[in-house]
């Protein structure tokens, strides 16, 4: 286990560093993305250029330029080209929009997704089944932006059926009724398409378990069939869920939910890393990769380890 | 006399499926005495396994239809509900498989699994299921069971899995244990010793074993009775002198001769049986191991019952060949290539 961690740790930070070269590079080598250009504007003479590019240091090599940013975003000396705020800063403004977005969504997702495939496995071919199925491929099959346009359309615009609040974020400490308000239709909005998915993959893995030897054990054994499905059928359907939860969670906290966040005009990571991609604005965009990129390699040590501890052949070596 | 406990008569079993209504038993009748082995042999898909699962509920789902009886203790099987059954299984009758690797649950513990189906029948805490556990592993030949019982299935051996397998099907103490092919993915060498373990253990438990094999060398030490299954129906019944010594069906002499033997001139190559046995869906007319059968009579399109035509009774088969004729000609087909080639 320790020398695991230890693999995993060096692992993960060598992929965080190809990571932000990556993203580095990317960004001057697009057409137009010199920044100094941009911030220069339309009338600027070559004389302005070479001294905004003096300035962001963008007249260094590449590799310098590179490890400067990179320093001064561990440091939280790292400032927006295009509003001079602090990157650090602002990524941890977002964070409780959207932990609170992701951790409710998740958990919303994660419950519905495991009730409606065990209820469709279980009720496999009948009625229930199919119109779960429907259901859940019209769930995949709906664009994020629209279904949350068309759930504030209905639900938050000041119509008949408004009940909710037009979004916006209320801190959980400051009143806990509206945050959770606030937070109603952007939960939902982020989970349906998990739902649906999650529901999809669970039911097939079920249909696959029931057919093992050790349920049929499991039967002959006199259990009854709740105990069968709970402990034997679901136990080990769930292993591949976990993987999904585990990178799907991780994405999203990481700043992935950028289209929810901004349809509900939450001030998150995503609605940050939205800003950012319009203003064309580099030091924001290699913070919020880099803040996303650790949350996958962290998650998926994180669910390494859970199917070390669900499955008992696997062993962390 | 010793306690019948088990009567079937006349248990048929379809299965519909897209292709059409599969047959896999059609009128299988036999009993089964506290004590007794039954061994039940025959290829794959002569029913034997399907038998054996129905006896345990095991076949019931909304595309399978049973006619006929099993009797257990007098109880009718076929007719009780789900949940009724789930009280014999396990509990009156323990069942355990070919292959004991998929067989047990590979996240649980030997233990864990073990004393689950204590407790699925007896109220005992977690620690007494345990203790029990223990002990039963003992008596199938687990040694330092003590240690072991927190062991995952991948870190036994193949047949230590059968083992805990049999300790498991036995944990309730069931009147019946039924063994379906429980030695055919095991090294030869570890085959005989769980066939071993299981005439033991049905004396230990006072039970009555169905062994089930498509391998009659398997059963020749333990069985007292012998059914040999196919195409879903009994093609012969004896006893385990009669089935070997006078076997009156010619599907029962092609099974004899691929057993490969040391007390007989070696064959250039042990018999096989030509052809496949029959599709259970669209069966042959008459007798259903015609096709595949060197001595075919023209009377043989009819089906021939399932009756006594020898001297010693209870010695049931289904043929219309001449027992004397039988007599004569079966060891070419026991005897294999040998016959053949002198």
């Amino acid at each position: 286990m320790g020398a695991f961690l230890v693999r995993r740790v060096i692992g993960m930070i060598l992929v965080l560093i190809a990571v932000s070269f990556i993203v580095y590079l990317i960004f001057v080598k697009i057409p137009g993305g010199n920044p100094a250009d941009r911030i220069a504007g339309r009338t600027a003479t070559q004389a302005n250029i070479v001294a905004i590019e003096h300035k962001l240091g963008l007249n260094h090599p590449f590799v310098v330029q590179w490890y400067d940013m990179v320093k001064a975003l561990l440091s939280g000396t790292l400032i927006s080209y295009y509003d001079g705020t602090n990157v650090v800063g602002q990524i941890k403004e977002g964070l409780p929009a959207t932990f609170s977005l992701c951790i409710g969504a998740g958990i919303i997702w994660l419950f519905f997704g495991i009730l409606v495939g065990t209820i469709s496995a279980a009720t496999a071919g009948r009625f229930s089944d199919r119109t779960i199925t429907a259901l859940a491929l019209v769930g995949i099959s709906l664009p994020v932006a629209w279904l949350g346009l068309i759930l504030r359309y209905i639900f938050a615009e000041g119509g008949a059926t408004s009940v909710f609040p037009d979004g916006g974020y209320v801190p959980l400490t400051q009143n806990p009724v509206q945050w959770l308000f606030h937070l109603l239709l952007p939960w939902l909005t982020l989970a349906v398409l998990f739902i649906g998915f999650y529901g999809r993959v669970l039911r097939s893995n079920i249909l696959d378990t029931i057919n093992e030897d050790f349920v049929r054990t499991a039967k002959a054994k006199g259990l009854s069939p709740r105990r069968i499905m709970v402990k034997h059928v679901l136990r080990a359907s769930l292993i591949p869920i976990v993987t999904l939860f585990g990178l799907d969670f991780a994405s999203v906290l990481g700043g992935g939910a950028i289209i929810t966040e901004t349809v509900y005009t939450l001030h998150g990571v995503g609605y940050y890393a939205y800003q950012s991609i319009e203003a064309q604005d580099l030091p924001p965009l290699m913070g919020v990769t880099l803040y996303g990129a650790a949350f996958i390699v962290v998650f998926s040590t994180l669910v390494d380890v859970a199917y070390a501890y669900l499955d008992p052949r696997i062993r962390l070596s | 006399m010793a306690e019948k406990l088990l009567d079937v008569s006349d248990l048929k079993v379809r299965f519909a499926t897209e292709d059409g209504i599969v047959r896999a038993v059609d009128g299988v009748s036999f009993e089964l005495e506290r004590g007794k082995v039954l061994g039940i042999v025959g290829e794959s898909g002569s029913g034997k396994s399907v038998t054996a699962m129905t006896l345990m509920g095991l076949t019931r789902g909304v595309n399978a239809r049973f006619e006929g009886e099993i009797l257990y203790k007098g109880t009718n099987l076929l007719e009780i509900s789900d949940r009724d059954m789930q009280n014999y299984r396990g509990n009156e009758l323990g069942m355990i498989f070919q292959d004991p690797m998929t067989s047990l649950n590979p996240v649980y513990r030997i233990g864990e699994q073990i004393a689950e189906a204590i407790r699925a029948h007896d109220d005992v805490d977690k620690r007494r299921a345990r203790a029990r556990a223990i002990e039963l592993l003992r008596q199938v030949g687990i040694p330092n069971p003590d240690s072991r019982v927190d062991d995952f299935p991948h870190q036994f051996s193949g047949g230590m899995r059968q083992r805990a397998m049999i300790a498991m099907a036995l944990s309730c103490n069931p009147s019946i244990l039924i063994a379906d092919e429980p030695t055919t993915a095991l090294d030869v060498t570890i085959q005989a010793q769980i066939v071993e373990l299981i005439g033991r253990l049905k004396d230990d438990f006072d039970s009555a074993v169905i062994f089930i094999t498509h391998d009659l060398g398997v059963i020749a030490d333990i069985a007292d009775e012998i059914m040999v299954m196919y195409a879903g129906r009994i093609v012969e019944h004896g006893t385990k002198r009669d089935v070997f010594y006078d076997p009156q069906m010619p599907y029962t002499w092609g099974l004899l001769g691929s057993i490969p033997r040391l007390d007989r001139p070696r064959p250039e190559r042990l018999h096989t049986i030509e052809g496949m046995p029959p599709s259970l869906i669209n069966l042959p007319e008459g007798c259903k191991f015609r096709p595949r059968c060197p001595h075919v009579l023209e009377k043989c399109t009819e089906e021939p019952g399932l009756e006594n035509r020898v001297d010693t009774p209870g010695h049931l088969d289904r043929c219309w060949l001449d027992v004397g004729f039988k007599r004569g000609h079966r060891d070419e087909t026991i005897a294999g290539g040998s016959a053949e080639a002198a």
